[in-house]
């Protein structure tokens, strides 16, 4: 029956215009040459087949491969003809010839199979692909391309990459084919001379894909020898013992080489022993003296001689053994030459990566640094001008950060929330500030422990209202959409744009102080109640007034660094504390009663820390432990800070 | 003419400061009434767990007499004692969980086939100890800790070294005030950092626990090994206050209580302030690490958590309100605040009920702490203890702002200063 | 007569401000010595040097039969060495007794094991209540010295210094806030200390410095304008022009 359908649709198909396919054109030919590993369809033997389609050289080429990648390519079951096609519906096939890509017909699917590569193959074909789209008349299609060789490169494409090279056009591109030849041919060129000089291209290049390229060039393998050979491609000489390479690991790498006896755990060495008892007797030793390591390797090597345990190496032998042998690298990943110049590039490329880390270490310790400021800046001003410790500094940063937190709640467009969020930050901690400096500070001017300690009482209390008011869990404080993101000076050096707003917003505040403080009425005021209160006073000034309002301008402040601290990090009742010590250093390492000190002080403080965590990057606690070790070491030599006063000024 | 009085700095040393009998009688009698009403060896009228409680207030009032020495009679506000107080915790808890576990993993090993050897046994107690940190060697600052000896000695060594070596380099570069009060409580912060990290060696965040049971002891219940420690703590607080009342009543009081009045004047009678801070500075560091050590086998548990600068803060606060500047002040103080704390926020106080709100304690005690603390500072600077003055109406001068004299006018002393 | 005190070519200036401006000065043993000078002359800066407080910029202060530097030691050590200050204004610690402060001052091991188990004996005892005789505090030995009047409190911190036994007595403008009759007592303490020790006095009060009867230095900018007996400089073109005429 069956085959009775088939012949009837064989004849339907003949009948149809598929007489008009061409079953000689060249193409076609090709395909049936392949014919059967096509239709077998195996990852392992399809090779051939699409080396021959991509290699043919024949304008169809590129129209089968794709065809065939999108599961769009069918054989006639009669004539063993390839053909692709589109499904009109589940049982019907428009079918097309690929000699000139002209329809053939309509017809039922029933006579075709459709060839279905698997994820492996379309890979493969995909590769092939790639030769065509890079002379693909659309950039985009050839952006693709070389998208596609960048993160998946293979040999092939070297070739296909050298082709298109010639008839680029778009500079852009052609920059980036160029650049990726030189990549491929690193890894792919035939001679070692052409790959140096591709390296030497790379001289100080700071793409992430050239050291990609690079290191494997490099790779070694440890090997162990009686002398050191004295063959081109040895590396290093490595020294059993050290960080490079424990004794156990060269042990090891002689045991693997056959150069030695393999040893054996304590646990293995233990179950032995067990395996082994005998009527409270281990090879002739009583157990109960098994007490200690040295009573069982002898036990072991008893058992050993009598042949029930293979022997094995003893600590002796394995001293031996290591001392007996040299250890080195040797490189496996090119030739010798290849190695040298590539050892030349990437020490280039390594020195200019050590300089652009570098500047974006500075980068980041300068915006830690202008967080710093700004949480200093309020102390400063309160512990420098007035004197006045206020441990509860900490907790007006906090109390500005969740006032923008509680702004955001009720204006939902970010931007304009922070524009309110800022001012009312200030408004919130200046009239907290005021209102502290009237219960509390004023009554205890020039007693500063006590100021001390009872500011210490207030910020207890702000800590836990807040626990009590808004939870445990930390609050979202959002930037606007037009602070995500970082500025991409390379591939090492970036910067988030909240970092620069924060480093702006810094300066702001250094350009207000100073501004406030030497040219209006009020910081000549604060000037002369800071130096004389008593002349201050009798000059007409009200240093009553003027202590609050500096207190409340530097709580104010505090706020409005809450707010961008709170944007940089998250919003918790305790982030107070968190900054609070390392604002005390930062005013008393930069010296009391200086904004300039202060600003100097952040710095320190600010690359110091950076510093410390470079050195040591997996632990930022270590380096906050350092840090201040370091400054307690520094207040040692500069009692006074970085910018100490002197004389009778310095001891008011 | 006065020769009475002039006799009177050598009669004996208890006839002279009445309130050191007075204390010591207090305590004695309070330890026995204690002892009488406890679970373990009387009548059970106090639980265990509240006989634990006062066990460790006691440590917390030795170690508040510590910080009312070094603040309330040197003027030094350290914001480190209670990382000193840690320390002796830490090193006595590196033993008790060293002997404990070693006895567990002797037992397991007992078992075996072979009999263990010192090296399985090592490991087997490193892999218990450090496996929550994911190591399983012995950092090199747990090669003592299989002594007791030593690491009893190491509670007043550590703690006393770290004051020394720290007192040498603040007080040398004359770091004083406010100064000096920050550079301890950046002190503590350090520590208390450096123990967050698990690569410390005792065990990061996790601490040291199980602390409350004693090697060798399991037997024992509970109920009476909490006795025990009670019995040492109020002998540690009996001799502590014996020794800090002997070390204020003499010369040296005076010596130090001059250096907080007027440290430069102290200078210039040739008297070398920084080695009397510095003795005062260790002192006190070795007394809390004994406090701190009787204390965490108590507690069951020390962690790094105990050591932030929050906890030297409420020692502070403690000495503040109980009356910095009296010994007694500093053992009311901390028994009183400590004991209301953990009243509090052991959720034994009624809420209160606003209708629209209701008040937790748990959640609200720390402000009141906090304010009530405020309230001190500005109005009874005295503290608690200073209602001892009213009983006994002893009027002491107001040291700040009196007056310079005819030809100074009107200025007050503290002004004049500036 | 020996030198005990030499100041040679001493300056120091406070940011840029040069309060002291090559200054020498000498004294012997047992010499008593008065220097005057108008406000800002540098005559507290000049103790402060003396006395290790202020570090100078450059210049020598040489002390003792040794010939020690006194640049080099601490606040202590030039107080335990026997150079002994009394301020300008009274600063007795207010807090302790009358007896506690003179103890405190008398001349004793100053190091703090020393101290803590430091036992006063009668002898120390007896001292104390003899100085507390001659400075008229007999009666008030126990009580808190806070509780003194303003001229008990000089005389306090003069038996204070006289308990230090020093060797130097720097007195800062001793007769303030004292009756005339009070000034008579401290200017014969003064004279009858200068018979066994060096005693420099800054005083303003002319009739005080008049009474004295001793030596006189001016200082001027910092600097020595003249020195001789009272009479000879208040003859003087330059002292009379910068402090008592114009």
């Amino acid at each position: 029956m069956l085959r009775i359908a088939a012949f009837l649709v064989a004849c339907l198909t003949w009948m149809t215009p598929a007489s008009a396919q061409q079953a000689d054109a060249p193409i076609q030919q090709l395909l049936q040459t392949h014919s059967e590993i096509l239709l077998k369809s195996s990852r392992r033997t399809i090779g051939p087949a699409v080396d021959a389609l991509a290699n043919s050289g024949l304008p169809e080429a590129q129209t089968v491969l794709e065809r065939w990648q999108n599961k769009e390519m069918w054989v006639d079951e009669d004539s063993g003809l390839f053909v692709y096609a589109e499904e009109v519906d589940r049982d019907t096939l428009r079918i097309f010839d690929f000699a000139d890509g002209s329809e053939i017909g309509v017809v039922p699917d029933d006579g075709f199979d459709q060839l279905k590569p698997n994820s492996g193959i379309r890979g493969m074909i995909g590769t092939a692909l790639v030769q065509f789209q890079l002379s693909d008349p659309d950039p985009a299609n050839r952006a693709t391309a070389l998208d596609a060789i960048e993160r998946g490169a293979e040999e092939s494409h070297l070739a296909a990459l050298r082709a298109s090279i010639p008839t680029e056009q778009d500079e852009a591109l052609l920059q980036r084919k160029m650049r990726l030849e030189r990549l491929l041919t690193i890894r792919y060129g035939q001679t070692d001379a052409e790959r140096i000089e591709a390296i030497q291209h790379f001289d100080g290049d700071l793409g992430v894909d050239v050291r990609a390229a690079l290191n494997p060039l490099l790779a070694v393998r440890v090997e162990a020898a009686e002398a050191l050979p004295e063959d081109p491609d040895i590396g290093r000489v490595l020294q059993p013992g050290s960080e490079a390479l424990s004794r156990d690991d060269a042990y090891a790498l002689l045991v693997s080489a056959d150069l030695a006896q393999p040893r054996i755990s304590r646990a293995d060495k233990r179950a032995a022993l067990v395996a082994n008892i005998d009527g409270g007797q281990v090879a002739g030793v009583q157990v109960a003296t098994l007490d200690t390591e040295a009573a069982r390797d002898m036990a072991y090597a008893a058992l050993a001689e009598q042949g029930v345990v293979e022997a094995v190496a003893t600590e002796a032998e394995v001293d031996e053994r290591v001392a007996n042998h040299v250890f080195f690298e040797r490189f496996i990943g090119a030739p010798p030459e290849v190695v040298v110049a590539a050892q030349l590039a990437l020490a280039s490329i390594e020195n200019k990566v050590a300089l652009n880390q570098a500047v974006d270490l500075s980068l980041d310790a300068l915006s830690l640094a202008s967080i710093y400021f700004l949480a200093a800046i309020g102390l400063a001003i309160t512990f420098g001008v007035m004197g006045v410790i206020n441990m509860a500094h900490g907790e007006f940063i906090m109390m500005g950060a969740y006032t923008g937190y509680v702004v955001q709640l009720f204006i939902p467009d970010y931007t304009l929330s922070i524009l309110v969020a800022i001012p009312l930050a200030f408004m919130v901690t200046f009239g907290a500030g005021v209102t502290m400096e009237r219960l509390v500070i004023r009554w205890l001017y020039h007693r500063p422990l006590e100021t001390l300690l009872a500011t210490f009482g207030i910020s207890i209390a702000l800590q836990q209202i807040a626990k009590n008011i808004f939870g445990t869990q930390a609050r979202p404080l959002t930037a606007p959409g037009w602070l995500d993101g970082s500025l991409v000076i390379n591939d090492i050096v970036s910067i988030s744009y909240i970092r620069i707003a924060i480093f702006v917003l810094a300066l702001l505040f250094l350009a207000l102080f100073l501004f406030v403080m030497n040219r209006t009425r009020l910081g000549l005021e604060v000037r002369a109640v800071t130096q004389n209160p008593r002349m201050a006073a009798s000059m007409g000034i009200n240093p009553d007034k003027i202590n609050m309002l500096t207190f409340g301008f530097g709580s104010g402040i505090a706020g409005i660094a809450g707010v961008a601290i709170g944007l940089y990090a998250k919003v918790t009742s305790e982030m107070g504390s968190d900054y609070i010590v390392q604002s005390f250093m930062t005013v008393v390492v930069g010296g009391v009663g200086n904004i300039w000190g202060t600003l100097l002080g952040a710095t320190m403080v600010g690359f110091l820390q950076k510093g410390i965590e470079w050195l040591n990057p997996s632990n930022t606690l270590a380096a906050q432990t350092y840090m201040i070790l370091f400054i307690i070491l520094f207040i040692q030599f500069r009692p006074k800070g970085i910018i100490a006063l002197k004389g009778r000024a310095a001891e008011a | 003419m006065s020769d009475v009085a002039l006799g009177s700095a050598r009669r004996p040393f208890a006839l002279r400061f009445p309130s050191v009998l007075v204390f010591l009688a207090i305590l004695s009698i309070f330890t026995v009434v204690v002892t009488v009403l406890s679970e373990g060896f009387g009548v059970g009228v106090i639980s265990t767990s509240f006989v634990k409680t006062l066990g460790k207030t006691l440590c917390l009032c030795l170690v508040a007499l510590a910080m009312d020495l070094v603040w309330g009679y040197c003027g030094i506000l350290s914001l480190g004692h209670m990382a000193f107080f840690g320390l002796g915790g830490y090193a006595i808890g590196m033993w008790l969980m060293y002997a404990r576990t070693e006895i567990i993993v002797l037992e397991s090993l007992a078992a075996a086939e072979l009999p263990p050897t010192p090296e399985e046994v090592s490991d087997g107690i490193a892999t218990q100890i450090f496996g929550v940190v994911g190591a399983s060697e012995f950092p090199p600052i747990w090669a003592f800790a299989h002594s007791l000896p030593l690491q009893l000695a190491a509670v007043v060594v550590v703690p006393g070294l770290l004051a020394l070596v720290f007192g040498w380099l603040a007080f040398r570069s004359r770091v004083t005030g406010v100064y000096l009060s920050i550079l301890t409580q950046a002190m503590t912060l350090a520590l208390s950092l450096h123990l967050f990290q698990n690569d410390s060696g005792l065990r990061g965040n996790n601490g040291l626990s199980g602390l409350q049971n004693l090697p060798g002891l399991s037997d024992v219940p509970q109920s009476i090994v909490s006795m025990w420690f009670f019995w040492a703590s109020a002998l540690a607080l009996g001799l502590g206050y014996i020794l800090c009342a002997w070390v204020v009543s003499g010369k040296f009081g005076s010596v130090i209580r001059a250096i907080r009045d007027d440290e430069a004047r102290v200078r210039f009678l040739g008297y070398p302030v920084e080695a009397f801070k510095l003795v005062i500075f260790t002192l006190t560091a070795v007394i809390a690490g004994i406090a701190g050590a009787l204390y965490y086998p108590q507690a069951g548990i020390v962690n790094p958590a105990e050591i932030a600068p929050i906890a030297s803060i409420y020692l502070a606060v403690w000495v503040a309100i109980g009356g910095r500047g009296r010994l007694y002040g500093a053992v009311i103080g901390a028994a009183f605040v400590s004991l209301l704390s953990t009243w509090f926020t052991g959720g034994q106080a009624p809420d209160i009920n606003l209708g629209f709100y209701t008040i937790q304690w748990v959640d609200w005690w720390i402000v009141i702490l906090g304010l009530s603390f405020v309230a001190v500072t500005l109005f009874a600077p005295k503290g608690i203890g200073g209602l001892v003055d009213v009983f006994i109406d002893r009027k002491s001068p107001d040291r700040h702002g009196a007056d310079l004299g005819p030809d100074q006018g009107a200025l007050r002393e503290q002004e004049a200063e500036k | 007569m020996s030198t005990l005190l030499e100041v040679s070519g001493v300056s120091v200036s406070f940011d840029g401000f040069k309060a002291i401006n090559n200054l020498s000065f000498q004294i012997a043993d047992a010499e008593l010595r008065a220097v005057i000078g108008p406000n800002g002359a540098g005559k507290t800066t000049f103790m402060d040097i003396i006395t290790g407080k202020t570090k100078p910029d450059e210049g020598r202060v040489v002390y003792g039969d040794r010939g020690d530097s006194l640049l080099k030691m601490s606040e202590s050590k030039i107080a335990q060495a026997g150079v002994g200050r009394k301020f300008q204004r009274p600063t007795v610690f207010e807090d302790q007794s009358v007896f506690d402060n003179l103890m405190m001052a008398l001349k004793k091991t100053r190091g703090p094991l020393a101290v803590l188990f430091f036992k006063p004996s009668s002898e120390d005892e007896d001292k104390v209540a003899k100085l507390a005789a001659e400075i008229g505090l007999s009666g008030a030995l126990h009580r808190k010295s806070g509780e003194l009047s303003h001229g008990q409190k000089q005389w306090l911190e003069i038996g204070m210094l006289l308990a230090q036994d020093p060797r130097l007595l720097l007195v800062d403008e001793p007769a303030a806030g004292m009756t005339p009759a009070e000034r008579e007592h401290t200017t014969d303490i003064l004279r009858e200390a200068a018979k066994t020790r060096a005693v420099v006095v800054v005083e303003h009060d002319m009739e005080f410095v008049r009474r004295l009867n001793c030596k006189v230095t001016v200082l001027h900018e910092g600097s020595v304008l003249a020195e001789g007996s009272l009479d000879h400089v208040t003859k003087n073109e330059q002292v009379i022009e910068v402090y008592l005429g114009r």
